[in-house]
């Protein structure tokens, strides 16, 4: 079976001492900032891509996919303990989590989490392996057109998932399009909105804004606040959970598993939208709704196996197409970048060990992580105890050497100080950063496929109705638009959030 | 007309501004082509366009609809963090990692709700240790670490 062998390659690539070793690394990387609050895998990620440049490529991105599977186990640690989301993605498990700590079950909680985590990793794992290669196949024969749609497909789902206002998030994701074709116009060589800046010519750098509105945004607007956190250290003592947790939070699993991998291969989509999708269905078909919110042990179980099948599967968009679907994947394509590696679906036939050695280092990781974690809680509360102001300015250090070790030109400092600004403003006006993002990374694709469709249908704009793929990832726009903007439904979103905070 | 939503209004006028300032620059600007040959102010224009229109539509709902005020700005925060960040970036060359670093240290730290100095220069110790360990020495990141005039 050819599932199986190219498995069995994955594996022979990513047994070998040196890649264990990474993905050990990255998995701790990624649980520790996972567990602090305000530091999240986009920054770290981000601050390590230069050095990745004298790794091995699969090697480096094992070690940064460990990163970012490893921070979904760190964050509903934080999630459980102090009801802070330590990660966006486990925001939702604050609902039901901390409940349980504070009725003395964060043990439980802590293991369901992991166990459902690590059962949904293997399911998603394999998910890739099934469904990768003929996805890849399809995409070999997707024009400009095509691409286009589906980028549009993976725009709309980013407002999807976006909190509050439909309409601000759609006019963040244009502004983020709009920063995103500042800089050198590679068709026609202009130099657009450089405003004579020589360092503009080569656009403003992914890592740069994204650690400007998600990293220093969230720094200032965590100096707000002032109290103190809450952490029940002492109240963690037996993790096993009860036969009746165990029936419970079974179904729940599986649900969450089967919703996350599905959300997670839409671009736009993983580990968030999965997350909150989870805890929506878990609360409709519960015999006992009432009890979300107080302590549920589904409300841990089901958004904590679908953040992290959401997470994995996010890379299926990522390795086949050359989509990013959020900022991690787009860090990954910067990563395959520096190593000198096209991202697209040819990678898949021409670099296999990398291809099925990353597929197959997920699974070990996956391992890893459900094996060092429940040991090392105790370990990760103390992390938690560090108060804020040791923390943030250590946080700042490390994001500015990242940012400065780029290209090594203060300049990019002051365009990170630019977004921070941005951002912040941003959080005050309730305009969610994520879309914008999600914008500025396929800005200049966007219009580059754009060009190359409406070049080969002589300006006729139907060709994206016409396609059959093409017309169909723009149905599937549509009729998500649809059903967000929909009162009914949108009463039900707003319902999530609100509960969220 | 009265403003029922200060957040939207705000977040209106932002887009209106971004969205007319990339659509007049790039068609003053640039050349705007033809849909079968787009040229470099087409895409800019057409999304700018987008944005103004959407920030209007914000905007008028923010006189219809009533909505929460905007919180208010922590400047203290602000301002430091960025001027910590800018002011690393360009004492980096001249000064060294060191005190670049003293400088990021110690300017965020008074963004802070309290500021002992005891507690900040351990925390610089840490994090420079750190610093020339892992980065310069782990990772060979090609910063200075002293001073240039000092002949490092």
């Amino acid at each position: 079976m050819d599932v199986f062998d190219n498995l069995m390659l994955g594996f022979s690539v990513a047994i070998t001492p040196m890649h264990l070793l990474y993905a050990l690394i990255g998995c701790l990387l990624g649980t520790m900032i996972g567990v602090l609050p305000g530091v999240g895998p986009v920054a770290t990620i981000a601050m390590l891509l230069p050095i990745t440049f004298n790794l091995q490529p699969v090697a480096a991105l094992i070690m940064l996919a460990g990163i970012y599977y490893g921070s979904q186990y760190g964050g509903s640690t934080t999630a459980i303990l102090v009801n802070l989301p330590g990660e966006t993605s486990s925001v939702v498990t604050c609902l039901d989590g901390y409940q349980m700590a504070r009725q003395g079950r964060a043990g439980p909680a802590l293991a369901i989490s992991a166990i459902g985590s690590f059962f949904a990793g293997c399911v998603a794992t394999l998910i890739i392996a099934i469904a990768a290669p003929p996805l890849a196949e399809v995409a070999l024969k997707f024009g400009p057109s095509e691409y286009f749609s589906l980028m549009v497909l993976g725009l709309v789902a980013a407002t999807v998932l976006a909190h509050g206002s439909l309409i601000k998030a759609i006019a963040m994701v244009l502004l983020g399009l709009l920063l995103g074709l500042i800089g050198t116009d590679v068709n026609s060589g202009v130099l657009r909105f450089t405003f004579g800046i020589p360092e503009l010519s080569d656009g403003i750098g992914f890592v740069v804004v994204a650690m400007g509105m998600f990293g220093l945004a969230e720094i200032i607007a965590n100096l707000e606040l002032k109290g103190s956190r809450e952490v029940f250290t002492g109240k963690v003592k037996s993790l096993m959970p009860t036969k009746e947790d165990f029936k419970r939070a079974w179904p729940a699993v599986l649900r969450g598993t089967a919703l996350g991998s599905f959300l997670g291969i839409l671009p736009g989509g993983g580990s968030i939208l999965a997350a909150f999708g989870s805890y929506t269905v878990e609360k409709k078909v519960s015999k006992h709704p009432e009890q979300f919110g107080k302590g549920a042990i589904e409300g841990v179980a089901g958004p904590e196996s679908a953040n992290n099948a959401g997470a994995q599967t996010s890379f299926i968009p990522m390795l086949t197409l050359g989509i990013p679907g959020n900022a991690v994947m787009a860090l990954m394509i910067g990563a395959l970048m520096i190593q000198g590696i096209a991202p697209g679906p040819q990678v898949m036939s021409e670099k296999p060990d990398l291809f099925w050695g990353l597929i197959a280092s997920m699974w070990i990781g996956n391992a890893m992580l459900v094996v060092l974690n429940l040991p090392l809680i105790g370990l990760w509360i103390k992390l938690l105890t560090v108060p804020y102001r040791y923390l943030y300015p250590s946080i700042l250090v490390f994001m500015a050497v990242g940012v400065f070790s780029l290209s090594n030109n203060p300049f990019d400092l002051v365009v990170m100080a630019v977004f921070g600004l941005l951002g912040y403003i941003c959080t005050k006006l309730e305009c969610e950063p994520a879309p914008m993002i999600l914008g500025f990374i396929l800005g200049p694709l966007m219009e580059e496929n754009l060009r190359r469709a409406m070049l080969l249908s002589r300006g006729d704009p139907t060709v994206f109705f016409t396609k059959p793929i093409s017309a169909g990832f723009i149905t599937a726009s549509i009729i998500l638009l649809v059903i967000v903007a929909l009162p009914a439904l949108r009463k039900k979103r707003q319902e999530v959030f609100v509960e969220e905070t | 007309m009265e403003i029922k939503s200060p957040r939207n209004f705000w977040a209106g006028l932002m887009f209106v501004a971004f969205g007319l300032f990339f659509t007049i620059w790039a068609l003053m600007n640039y050349q705007m082509g033809s849909a079968v040959r787009m040229g470099p102010a087409y895409f800019p224009a057409v999304l700018g366009g987008l944005l103004a229109f959407l920030g209007l539509a914000i905007l008028l709902m923010s006189v219809t609809v009533s909505g929460p005020r905007v919180d208010r700005f922590h400047f203290r925060p602000l301002l430091l963090i960025l001027l910590g960040n800018v002011a690393y970036g360009y004492t980096m060359k001249p000064l060294g990692l060191v005190l670049a670093t003293g400088v990021l240290v110690f300017i965020s730290a008074f963004g802070g709700h309290e500021f002992k100095w005891k507690e900040v220069a351990l925390l610089y110790v840490v994090l420079i240790v750190f610093s020339v360990l892992v980065f310069v020495k782990g990772l060979t990141l090609p910063f200075p670490l002293w001073p240039e005039v000092l002949g490092y």
